[in-house]
């Protein structure tokens, strides 16, 4: 499929996630990701061996991605925000087990209820963990619906590399949108680990040790050994899987750190601001976590002022914070509730900065 | 002829097997297993009839019966 | 000699951490009865709950997930659709299946999700110490319900069997007891049951056991057979409530 097609984002998503070897959905309705639950129950029962189920619940739905990963399959499963807090006490136990499953979250506006709108303030909960207990998830933030496509397969391969879920995280924005887009057939990678810890049926002699799927560890000491087993896990992911891109960060004076939707806005705005003479540059985390911390301290060696923008009351800017250790000023600027902030707004924003202002 | 054989170790003397035992030939133990528990003991194997009611009953699998 | 009994293979050497005289034991031994008996433990994954029986995973000698609290029937769903060919059994308490996991339960049942529960109801919390379940009977003294369960400040112990028996989706359902020998053969008949309706595929299969808590009720094993007897098969009435042919 070399060719161009013009798909929303929740829908290339999907047959992204069957290109890349995904057989089962377990999803539940919420607006703006129904696309993807809708486009899996059209696809899967056509494909041998796929299955669509629509759970009655987002906690039955993750805890039954738990049981076909446990069972080896690739599997996913998507919602939007107040959809994914259900789902963290099932992604904790997932991750505790370790199995590798994808999640998608088309963050809308919180708290609560919210709205149905873009917005980014589920931040915090993506990239801190989520649920209870000491852990972490990879976490992708496509800002294009290529991008979704790409990060939604590679994310299948990173789940069964670490056996860890990985989090594909857009926006009401991401998913609603369509652009042109290829959809390339992707085989998993050739050196995944084979999954010879699935429970797929077990009896004396027949070659492995007795699969258990489990995240209970009673024993205080024991538990310890696995969070830190656990933890060398996620030191592999820091120094093999962060991502990020930079653009006309070089002579920067002034540094934009956007993401997702967000950072379409202020590659304009950064645009913008060179054509008015204020050297402005621009660095988009990929991996929200691990964090880009690295670049972003790097540019910051040499900028007057970063900017950080998002559509949330200011999360991802305490890790910018964290990155610079205080180097240079780290300004923010969002809009929340489903609102999404404008070319203008940013523009002035940096002006600002460069009068001396804020 | 019955034989009992009674895996002490893992009796838990809840003696829930005595009470089925249509002969009466099981009662616990003096003697106290390493978990601090009389476990069940047979009083007269030569009573024994192998209904195997005994080990049907018992929670922990601990009685084998053969005949 | 010939063996007449002993424990069989489809448990492990584990010993059991319940308390002297719980029913559990017996309820473990008979769903591994069936499995061995059926020769099916090369394709049969057990899925644990949390409560007492948490630990199943060490005592089912067969492929076994951990499931969270309620979860398993959602569990057991994503594992049976994935390898249909496998034999997916949940293994769950009252709190568990009837309290926090009444979504899933019902959902499983009436999807006519072919995998087969086996449902542990013995009318109390036991592995937290002792709580008010929703199978607690009227009156029934608990921690958390220390005068006695008012049914007019808690509502009424749920029949989950006959409420699962109105769906169309399961295919058995059954009620039985293990505080004697007879009730115990029976219900060693109904789990093989369920299983072989899972194995002819034709659906939902759930046995519904009566289980003695001498622990948490305060009694000893003698007397909470008893207990069992004259108070719980009076509001949980043992039978068949549904076969699909």
């Amino acid at each position: 499929m070399g060719q161009k097609m013009l798909m929303k984002g929740n829908e290339a998503i999907a047959e992204a996630a069957i290109q890349a070897g995904c057989r089962f959905f377990f999803g539940y309705p919420i607006t703006p990701q129904n696309q993807i639950p809708e486009y899996m129950s059209k696809r899967l029962p056509k494909i041998e061996g796929g299955c669509f189920l629509q759970a009655e619940s987002e906690v039955a739905a993750i805890n039954m991605v738990y049981g076909a990963a446990g069972a080896g399959a690739r599997v996913m499963t998507s919602s939007s925000s107040p959809g994914i807090s259900l789902k963290q006490e099932g992604i904790s136990y997932i991750v505790g087990a370790e199995l590798p499953c994808v999640i998608v979250n088309m963050v809308r506006g919180g708290p609560g209820l919210g709205s149905i709108q873009p917005a980014q303030s589920d931040y915090f909960q993506s990239t801190r963990g989520g649920g209870h207990g000491d852990y972490r998830m990879l976490v992708l933030a496509p800002s294009s619906v290529q991008e979704a496509v790409e990060l939604t397969q590679e994310a299948f391969d990173l789940a069964d590399l670490y056996r860890n879920p990985v989090l594909v995280m857009g926006d009401g924005l991401i998913g609603q949108m369509m652009e042109p887009v290829e959809m390339p057939e992707r085989k998993p990678r050739t050196d995944l680990p084979e999954k010879t810890w699935a429970a797929t049926g077990w009896e004396p002699g027949c070659g492995r040790d007795r699969a258990i799927i489990n995240s209970l560890y009673i024993d205080p000491a024991v538990l310890e050994k696995h969070v830190n087993h656990l933890y060398e896990k996620y030191a592999a992911m820091e120094a093999n899987e962060c991502r990020w891109q930079e653009e006309m960060t070089e002579d920067a004076d002034y540094i934009i750190v956007a993401y997702g939707t967000t950072a379409r806005i202020a590659r304009s705005a950064m645009r913008k601001l060179r054509e008015e003479g204020i050297r402005a540059g621009l660095i988009r985390p990929i991996t929200l976590w691990p964090f880009p911390a690295a670049p972003i301290a790097a540019a910051a060696k040499h900028a007057k002022a970063i900017l950080t923008v998002e559509m949330s009351m200011g999360q991802m800017v305490e890790d910018v914070r964290l990155a610079v250790e205080g180097a240079v000023p780290v300004h923010f600027f969002g809009r929340t509730g489903g609102i999404v902030p404008t070319v203008r707004e940013i523009i002035t924003q940096v002006e600002t900065l460069a009068k001396g202002g804020h | 002829m019955a034989k009992l054989t009674i895996a002490g170790e893992t009796c838990k003397g809840c003696g829930l097997c005595a009470d089925v035992c249509p002969r009466h030939l099981l009662a616990l133990s003096k003697e106290i297993n390493t978990k601090g528990y009389h476990p069940i003991a047979i009083t007269d194997q030569d009573q024994c009839i192998g209904c195997a009611f005994c080990a049907r009953m018992c929670p922990d699998a601990v009685i084998k019966v053969e005949k | 000699m010939a063996v007449v009994y002993e424990k069989t293979k489809l448990l492990t050497d584990k010993p059991l951490h319940y308390c002297p005289g719980c029913t559990h034991g017996i309820i473990h031994r008979l769903v591994a009865e069936a499995i061995d008996e059926l020769g099916i433990q090369n394709r049969t994954i057990g899925i644990a709950p949390v409560g007492c029986a948490v630990f199943a995973y060490d005592y089912f000698n067969c492929d076994m997930m951990e499931a969270a609290h309620g979860r398993a029937p959602a569990v057991a769903t994503g594992c049976k659709r994935v390898n249909p060919g496998n034999i997916v059994f949940t293994y769950q308490g009252d709190g568990d299946l009837a309290s926090i996991g009444a979504a899933e339960i019902t959902h499983a049942a009436t999807r006519g999700e072919n995998i087969t529960v086996i449902f542990v109801n013995n009318a109390i919390y036991g592995m937290t110490g002792g709580q008010m379940a929703p199978t607690t009977l009227p009156g029934q003294v608990t921690t958390t319900s220390p005068y006695g369960r008012d049914p007019k400040l808690c509502g009424y112990p749920i029949r989950i069997s006959e409420m699962l028996a109105t769906l169309d989706g399961p295919a058995f359902i059954s009620r039985v007891s293990v505080h004697d020998v007879k009730h115990i053969l029976d219900a060693k008949k109904s789990i093989k049951k369920a299983f072989e309706t899972q194995l002819a595929g034709k659906g939902f299969s759930l046995v519904e056991v009566l289980s003695a808590c001498p622990t948490n009720w305060g009694m000893t094993p003698q007397e909470s057979l008893k207990w069992l007897e004259q108070n719980m098969i009076p509001q949980y009435p043992l039978g068949i409530k549904k076969e699909v042919e």
